[in-house]
């Protein structure tokens, strides 16, 4: 029920929602889970396995019970929790894990057969016969497993992800976190301040107390003001952060646009990653119940919540409210709920010597016993003083203690220490280095302690950046005293919950030990306490204490099970912002593209270049046909391609001819200016890396190139082998990749075209280069073939490529000729035997493909040694070879070869094809393999198996190079 | 994790490339016996505690970065440019 004059509600500003159908008001400045309360709605949802009916537990985001799915226009995104969600104008939210409906659940009966459905009850149950594994045992499961439901759509929502830089983070703006942001910021730092609740403030939201005199809420509101103001501070509402990594990293997860309605490109979160000199975690505590018979009735809350649901939200759970505590934190909630009209019947203290409370009961030595009231309590039995009593009220708040937060001082395999004191485990300062634990996180539980240790480790981490945090009077605020008599269940009949979420009890934690499960690690895989969205928040520490007992040993010795990131759930669309479709890798395009999309190209992906893969006429109805007819396009008029994507690397300096012999197997030095020599390189364990060709633009100037594939792999190389064994030489070197444009010009009327484009005849031999001025604008020519025919390749500065393509094809087409696309370019080259990295590919030496002499005897080179020892040349070794099958039959790269005769298999392969294609040319298809001691076989008949797609064929060996094997098109 | 580069600062590992342990630096002579391109090629320890290895900073200036650092507890002990000793020990 809504309260008046409390809470920091709107009220001016109703909101209207829906929950399960039905419509409900709410204010401006509710959670969901506060405007159900305010209307009444005792179940929110139900249990994962016994599907009772549950409330809202907390009012945070350690909630276990209270999560819904909310239903947006693009979205369904389930377990939300009702305690973090804000109120917007047409929320559509849903209870889950129930059929038909919330106060009808079929699977209800799985309550009545809670007998059978112990701890481990999966593990002992669905083992045997082995065949009902698949068909009947799993879908069994599969279809019980589960809480919330996807829409089964694409996400269509924006998310984000960013990084942020400071000195100080501060994780938490309770009492702690804001005292050591001001004290920080004052001092100058740049310091970002992070909370995961839309107001910051904290817990002092949600107290009554007084600070400096002064309302605490007012005095949090004046010190958000100052900060607020401060260029050097950054305020992060909304923000959770979620993970403590190395070297100062932080994971954080923003709610950006959760709490209202969705707008197009509105992000509906970020993730973000903080990198901070030093932090502070400030995080606060979280309470834990106290397990007894019936305990998960909807009504029975954690006591904290009742004061935050009250003096934050204005709203009561119930109108006669008990108190079962083992410690003096209640007592506050207590007043506050008397003052605003509650009826407080009566606090149950399990501690004997607990102090009296004016004008409310307090039974001192009193335990709860039993819960009762399926869809929302009615009434309790306590034992007091050796009698049973009974006591009728609508909400009971529990509080077994506090557990401070110390979950991010462990993401970095840290171990929290247990406190005696506290009957809590506090964090072990340094275990996260750079990072302060401050206030209730660090074990100091009243206002005055949180202010005090905020400002401290504000002073400390100040001192640590090399500022001085100054003078400052530490505000006046309670100091009361935090004491604890332990009490994590009550014994008794009838079952007692730990864990509201996963369904587990006090008697399943038990059971696990007396079965063996006695480590901590193995009880919490064997009852799955601690493994549902909450991760335990609530109960971890009380199952453990349960474990301890039942194992005879001490909590300390139990110890916990290990925390890791993310503190609350962080969602994979966050981290992963960007990376839907397009936005999964860069893409890179050529300054042809344009023009080959004119022309209606497919587009083809090579590596993150997109690349025309065949530029068909109209007439044209298969890809083949636009293929074939641009292979003999080249081969007897002209073609135009765009080679662009090859890597360019420019080398210049005196030692840089020395350098490029060191990383070619072959010799450069040698190389006149003016001249381009192909070349090979190897990696050091003697395999080839890539080949490319080399000009030699100057004397102390050279262009090298790379294969597309493997631009990125040779830099990277050559910066190795230059920086790693050869940094004192005189040379530098620079990709220029994305600097030139290049296109390649092939075919009988190359020079044709080459002297139309220039104006001149290009007067180049075969492997000639040579400065040119094409149009007026500086360019380079090549005189190299990829394709076999006489063949060269102009390259002009990037921003006139798209110009210089549209031109040569429109020169080419009054010649007969046109351009061409990858698909005949690998034509082109598998006809003539010439290799790509589907030949080289990382497991083949240059005499596999036939190129042993061109590791130069005369000197060192990367890869020379290891090619040189035995093993890695020789008939053993499969050899590049050429296919051509007896019959029309398609073939297939990744088929494997095999001798005439043999059985089929593994072992008795004799090879593989890399790579096929049909050439019109020869007028039959044609492939490269690698086939044992394949140079002594041209001639021989193999078996070309493909036993994926169905295909044998024979074929017969030959050289790989198909078409005009002298080389005389290329020379003329 | 971040590693310092000695010409860029405190950067992300997202900006590095990582290749394997820094006994890659130490390459054999031409005819050294296969004894020691063996181990050169083939052989690495696994050390729990401090180890060194080769970062590229494939994103940045493109050094070649040897860096000394903990496997146990993740420490970042030393970050040095691999040009750095080679041009010393060529000059002299
Ligand atoms: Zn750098």
């Amino acid at each position: 029920m809504r309260i008046d004059g409390k809470g920091r509600i709107d009220r001016t500003r109703p909101v209207t929602f829906t929950f399960d159908g039905r419509p409900y008001a709410g204010y401006r400045g509710d959670t969901l889970a506060s405007a159900l309360i305010a209307n009444d709605v005792r179940v929110v949802g139900r249990s994962f396995k016994y599907h009772r009916p549950r409330g809202i537990l907390t009012a945070g985001s350690e909630e276990p019970n209270a999560l819904v799915e909310v239903v947006g226009p693009a979205n369904q995104t389930p377990n939300t929790r009702a305690t973090v969600q804000e109120l917007f104008e047409g929320l559509v939210a849903r209870s889950q894990n129930r059929w038909p409906s919330l106060s009808l659940d079929l699977l209800e009966v799985n309550d009545l057969a809670a007998p059978f459905l112990s701890a481990g009850f999966y593990y002992k149950t669905f083992m045997w016969p082995r065949r009902f594994w698949e068909g009947i045992y799993e879908p069994l499961i599969r279809r019980a497993a589960g809480l919330g439901r996807l829409s089964g759509k694409h996400d269509e929502g924006v998310y984000e992800k960013a990084w942020a830089h400071c000195d100080l983070l501060v994780i938490g703006a309770g009492p702690a976190g804001l005292m050591a942001a001001l004290v920080a910021a004052r001092a100058g730092a740049d310091v970002i301040l992070c909370d995961e609740s839309a107001e910051m403030g904290g817990r002092l939201l949600s107290d009554e107390g007084q600070i400096d005199g002064m309302p605490a809420a007012d005095w949090t509101a004046a010190v958000l003001a100052e900060l607020a103001s401060l260029p050097n501070l950054r305020l992060m509402p909304r923000t959770t952060v979620t993970g403590a990594y190395d070297d100062g990293t932080y994971g954080a997860l923003e709610r950006v646009g959760l709490h209202r309605s969705p707008r197009p490109n509105l992000p509906r979160e970020c993730f973000w990653r903080i990198v901070a000199k030093r932090s502070i975690l400030a995080a606060g505590a979280l309470e834990r119940g106290i397990a007894f018979q019936d305990n998960d009735r909807p009504g029975v809350m954690l006591a904290g919540s009742l004061a935050t649901y009250l003096n934050r939200y204005g709203v009561s759970p119930g109108k006669r409210v008990a108190l079962f505590a083992n410690n003096g934190s209640v007592r506050a909630t207590a007043r506050s709920l008397k003052a605003a009209g509650v009826e407080v019947v009566a606090i149950l203290d399990s501690r004997p010597d607990a102090p009296d409370e004016p004008g409310i009961p307090v039974h001192k030595g009193a335990t709860v016993l039993r819960a009762r009231g399926r869809m929302g309590l009615h009434s309790l039995s306590f034992a007091h003083e050796g009698r049973v009593h009974a006591l009728e009220v609508d909400c009971l708040g529990v509080s077994g203690g506090w557990n401070p937060a110390v979950h991010l001082t462990c993401h970095r395999n840290g171990r929290p220490r247990w406190s005696d004191e506290l009957a809590a485990f506090v964090p072990m300062e340094g275990a996260v280095p750079g990072m302060r634990v401050a206030g209730a996180a660090a074990g100091s539980f009243s206002t005055h302690a949180c202010l005090a240790s905020g400002a401290e480790a504000a002073r400390e981490s100040l001192a640590a950046l090399g500022r001085d945090g100054g003078a400052l009077d530490l505000p006046r605020a309670e100091d009361a005293p935090y004491r604890i008599a332990p009490l994590w269940t009550v014994p008794g009949k009838g079952r007692a919950w730990l864990d509201f979420a996963n369904d587990v009890t006090v008697k399943d934690v038990t059971l696990a030990a007396q079965e063996g499960f006695r480590s901590v690690e193995h009880m919490k895989r064997y009852t799955t306490q601690g493994m549902a969205p909450d991760q335990g928040k609530s109960s971890n520490v009380a199952a453990l204490a349960v474990l301890a007992d039942a194992t005879g040993r001490g909590i300390p010795e139990t110890g916990t099970t290990t925390f890791r990131p993310p503190y609350t759930p962080v969602s994979i669309a966050a981290m992963g912002a960007g990376g839907r479709g397009a936005g999964f890798a860069p893409q890179r395009f050529l300054t042809s593209d344009q023009a080959s999309r004119d022309r209606a190209a497919p587009m083809v992906e090579a590596g993150l270049w997109y690349r025309p893969s065949y530029f068909p006429k109209p007439q044209e109805t298969t890809w083949r046909e636009a293929c074939d007819r641009e292979v003999r396009m080249v081969r007897e008029t002209v073609g135009v391609s765009d080679v662009s994507t090859l890597g360019k690397i420019d080398v210049q300096g005196p030692d840089a001819a020395r350098f490029l012999d060191f990383v070619y197997s072959n010799t450069m030095s040698t190389l006149p200016v003016g001249k381009v020599r192909y070349g090979l390189m190897l990696r050091e364990d003697g395999h080839v890396l890539d080949d490319g060709t080399c000009a030699r633009l100057g004397a102390q100037h050279w262009l090298i190139t790379t294969t597309t594939a493997a631009a990125g792999l040779v830099m990277r190389h050559l910066d190795f082998v230059h920086q790693a064994f050869c940094a004192g030489w005189q040379l530098r070197f620079v990709s220029v990749t994305e600097a030139w444009a290049q296109f390649a010009i092939a075919g009988p009327q190359a020079r044709a075209l080459v002297a139309s484009a220039l104006g001149r005849a290009p007067e180049l031999g075969f492997m000639g280069c040579a400065p040119v001025t094409v149009q007026g604008v500086a360019g380079r020519l090549f005189r190299i073939s990829f394709s076999g025919e006489e063949g060269y390749e102009l390259a002009v500065p990037t921003r006139f490529g798209e110009a210089l393509f549209r031109d040569l094809v429109a020169r080419a087409e009054t010649m007969g000729g046109g351009p061409y696309g990858m698909e005949a370019l690998n034509v082109l080259r598998i006809e003539k035997g010439f290799i790509t990295h589907a030949e080289i590919h990382g497991r083949v030496t240059a005499f596999d493909i036939g190129m042993e002499k061109m590791v130069s005897g005369k000197k060192d080179c990367i890869g020379k040694a290891a090619a040189m020892r035995p093993g890695m040349q020789g008939a053993a070794r499969a050899q590049m070879v050429g296919l051509k099958p007896l019959s029309d039959d398609v073939i297939t790269a990744g088929a494997h070869l095999f001798a005439q005769g043999v059985d089929l298999g593994r072992e008795t392969s004799a090879g593989y094809v890399t790579s096929v294609g049909y050439s019109p040319t020869l007028h039959s298809h044609l492939a490269l393999g690698f086939l044992a001691n394949g140079r002594a076989r041209h001639g021989e008949t193999v078996r070309l198996v493909d036993r994926l797609r169905g295909v044998d064929v024979l074929c017969t060996v030959t050289s790989p190079v198909f078409h005009d094997p002298k080389g005389e098109k290329l020379r003329a | 994790m971040r590693l310092t580069c000695p010409l860029c600062g405190p950067r992300d590992r997202r900006e590095f490339y990582y290749y394997g342990a820094a006994v890659y630096l130490d390459r054999p002579a031409a005819d050294a016996p296969p004894e020691a391109w063996d181990e050169y090629l083939h052989l690495r320890d696994n050390p729990a505690g401090v180890t060194q290895d080769l970062w590229y900073h494939e994103q940045g200036c493109g050094s070649w970065l040897k860096v000394t650092r903990n496997t146990v507890t993740h420490e970042i002990l030393a970050v040095d440019a691999v040009s750095a000793a080679d041009a010393a020990e060529e000059a002299r």
